[in-house]
């Protein structure tokens, strides 16, 4: 009943059922004036039924050129864009291997840990790290962050932005000896002019602003990472309905990622951790339910192991399973200083 | 922002009309909806449901600001860019100024170890003038556990600013500026919080202090009044059946211990972990040795000031004491702990402390020693 498909109103959806069209080739014949007719509807309605039907058609056609198949790609052209993109680097050598170089583009990850294990700091220097210029292998674009718990510390952010341009001078003076121009024209208020900063106060300004971004970031092209601190906060204490949340956050998700394939940005999400009940035992789990776990396309969950910090990659449809220490610094993020063993005064 | 009418949004009539006849008034109702269920309710086609939402969307949307223009806002409007000083001066530092404004911040430790104290002294300095280093304005302390003490306020105010409350009047100015509140019941502090949300852009409410948190307090609070609130937690003791692993990192079998054994109780701070991610910064106090090798030490235990959680600071340690004008830091420089060691709540308690000092002497002196 491929009727049932179609993106139109129920009560059109009735009409035609009972004037016994249920196929979509039974459509194809068929002028506006007469379907009008038929449905008791006005022609300009029975227009739209029928454009509506000749679209989901198209898409329908079993022919396996690309170029009629509207919106498909073959695996070898998307090799190509594949190997094409850049990451955003994490500042952490370790962090950025096990991540195949960075935070992706055209993808949603979803990075979550216990309180305090550097979640915010993480999406800081994400949103800092998004506008290395290209000179220096970065993306020279710009970030919104959006937070939701009111964890955005400007003045940390103002300390990593200035660590980052002292980082890029030093890689200047090494590596480019023959470049004469240096990029310290750079400053750290350049970089915090180029953060846009959202402050949500509830799931249903989170909902409206997630909605919002497409048309914000067709004004703001060059945005290319949007940092959700943290997707969990409102989502966690005002919802009782605990199946409409699960269908809200699946369509969120699906904003943002059909956001981050249209405008070719990476999504980072942050999550709070929680206590699950399984087997008998408490473990930690990142929080929001195990529906929400499937629609993030790459998982980075965050803890201690011993006195350092980890990440490590939970989920990802191209990267290997894998652990890596790394620390927070001043500077922000950075490699963890494993080698130097400090003296613990117990 | 949230409760915006679908009435004030300059939807086209018809799509207008039918979302007042379906009973959906408000911005948050038609946005808690997916676009199928809409479809469905409203009986129209995706297209119209979809520019709807677009629109509500986009009026319910907040506003963005540069980080750039957050930071030249707080520079010129607030004092000294948005945090309080303690006073305490090593921990001012670590935390960019002092306590932050706008957001929460947890003073969590065992009983009798100094959050009281603490909360006394902070909400002294708020009430004085600004040359004093105050925000001077009103301070509310809401007291669950009526253990705010007027005398000792005052014997605080004595030592540490002579200058003031040696007068009378400028005294009972001071302390006339905190407002005590008692809640008795969880509902009554809910009731109390409404009213206070009312009350603090009118009556010049420049901090609030809730001593402790029996119930979650939303940030919300803080955040549109841009003040410090400063709450104090309890602690309870950690049994091994908590959580402290995720599903992939890999279980010891063989019983040999992560946790060594201790003779300080195990704490940790109480209402969880749900708790702990809603506040911003959270300011461990504990009691513990200095270092375990000398036989001082049995004797001695020292009161630490931690900075555990804090998107400015590095985690520092303070040694602290408690005097007669309050609290202050016996070193401003800190020491930094390493690891989840930041989070942990010790105990070597005063208790245990006379109790090593007990059986030392006992042993010394080669007497038996009992007691009940």
């Amino acid at each position: 009943m491929e009727i049932w498909r179609l993106p139109i109103s129920a009560s059109q959806r009735g009409k035609l059922i009972s004037a016994g069209y249920t196929s979509l080739s039974s459509l194809s014949s068929l002028s506006p004036s007469d379907l009008a007719r038929e449905l008791k509807v006005s022609e300009a309605e029975a227009m739209g039924i029928l454009k509506a039907a000749s679209h989901s058609r198209g898409a329908e056609t079993s022919n396996a050129s690309c170029s009629i198949l509207d919106g498909a790609q073959s695996a070898w052209d998307m090799l190509h864009d594949e190997e094409s993109l850049i990451h955003i680097t994490t500042s952490s050598a370790d962090l950025d291997n096990i991540l195949g170089g960075g935070i992706h583009c055209k993808e949603v990850t979803e990075i979550g840990g216990v309180p305090g294990i550097g979640k915010t700091q993480l999406g800081m220097q994400i949103a800092v790290n998004v506008q290395i210029p290209h000179d220096f292998g970065g993306l020279s674009g710009k970030a919104i962050y959006i937070d939701t718990e009111g964890s955005f510390m400007v003045e940390r952010a103002f300390q990593i932005a200035e660590a980052c341009i002292e980082d890029m001078s030093e890689y200047n003076r090494f590596l480019r000896k023959d470049f004469q121009e240096c990029k310290i024209n750079m400053k750290p208020e350049d970089i915090l002019e180029n953060i846009f900063y959202f402050r949500i106060c509830s799931y249903t300004e989170q909902i409206a602003l997630i909605n919002y971004l497409d048309k914000f970031i067709s004004e703001h092209k060059d945005v290319k990472v949007v940092v959700v601190d943290s997707v969990t906060f409102h989502f966690r204490q005002d919802f009782d309905d605990m199946a409409l949340r699960t269908r809200v956050l699946s369509g969120m998700a699906l904003k943002l990622m059909n956001l981050a394939k249209k405008f070719s940005l990476a999504v980072v999400l942050l999550n709070q951790a929680t206590i699950k009940h399984t087997e008998g035992s408490f473990q930690l789990a990142l929080a929001l339910g195990d529906s929400w776990s499937h629609t993030c396309t790459n998982r980075i969950v965050l803890y201690w192991n011993g006195n350092e910090r980890y990440a490590y990659i939970d989920k990802s449809p191209s990267l290997r399973s894998a652990s890596a220490a790394y620390s927070v610094t001043a500077r922000g993020i950075r490699n963890s200083s494993s080698s130097c063993k400090r003296i613990k005064m117990m | 922002m949230a409760n915006k009418l679908i009435s004030e949004v300059p939807l086209p009539k018809s799509i207008a009309n039918v979302f007042a006849a379906r009973n959906i008034s408000t911005a948050k109702e038609a946005l808690s909806l997916t676009e199928f269920e809409l479809m469905e309710l409203l009986d129209v086609g995706l297209t119209e449901v979809r520019s709807a939402l677009s629109q509500i969307s986009e009026i319910v949307a907040p506003p963005y600001q540069t980080a750039l223009s957050l930071m030249e806002q707080r520079v010129q409007n607030e004092h000294l860019r948005g945090h309080f000083p303690t006073g305490l001066k090593g921990l001012d530092a670590a935390l960019c100024g002092g306590i932050p404004f706008g957001v929460l911040t947890e003073l969590v430790g065992p009983a009798g170890i100094g959050k009281t104290q603490l909360c006394l002294k902070l909400s002294l300095l708020a009430s004085l003038p600004t040359n004093y280093g105050g925000l001077d304005g009103r301070v509310i302390y809401i007291d669950v556990e009526s253990k705010f003490s007027s005398r000792r306020l005052l014997e605080i105010g004595l030592r540490s600013f002579p200058e003031i409350f040696q007068m009378k009047a400028m005294a009972q100015e001071m302390a006339g500026r905190i407002l005590v509140l008692r809640p008795t019941s969880l509902s009554e502090f809910t009731q109390s919080l409404e009213q206070i949300k009312v009350s603090l852009l009118q009556n010049q409410v420049k901090m609030l202090v809730i001593d402790s948190m029996a119930a979650l307090v939303s940030g919300s609070l803080a955040e549109f009044s841009r003040i410090p609130v400063v709450v104090t937690n309890q602690v309870r003791s950690h049994n091994h059946d908590d959580a402290s692993r995720y599903s992939f990192q890999v279980q010891r079998r063989d019983g040999t211990l992560e946790i060594p054994i201790r003779y300080d109780s195990h704490l940790i701070a109480a209402l969880g972990i749900h708790w702990a991610h809603a506040v911003t910064t959270r300011l461990v106090l504990e009691a513990k040795s200095g270092c375990h090798n000398t036989f001082a030490v049995l004797l001695i235990s020292q009161r630490f000031i931690k900075v555990a959680k804090s998107p400015i600071s590095p985690p520092l340690a303070f040694p602290f004491h408690i005097t007669s004008s309050g609290i202050s830091l016996l070193s401003d420089d800190g020491m930094e702990l390493m690891g989840p060691e930041i989070n942990a709540i010790h105990c070597q308690g005063l208790f245990r402390s006379l109790m090593n000092l007990l059986i030392i002497l006992s042993i010394l002196l080669r007497i038996p020693m009992a007691w009940s």
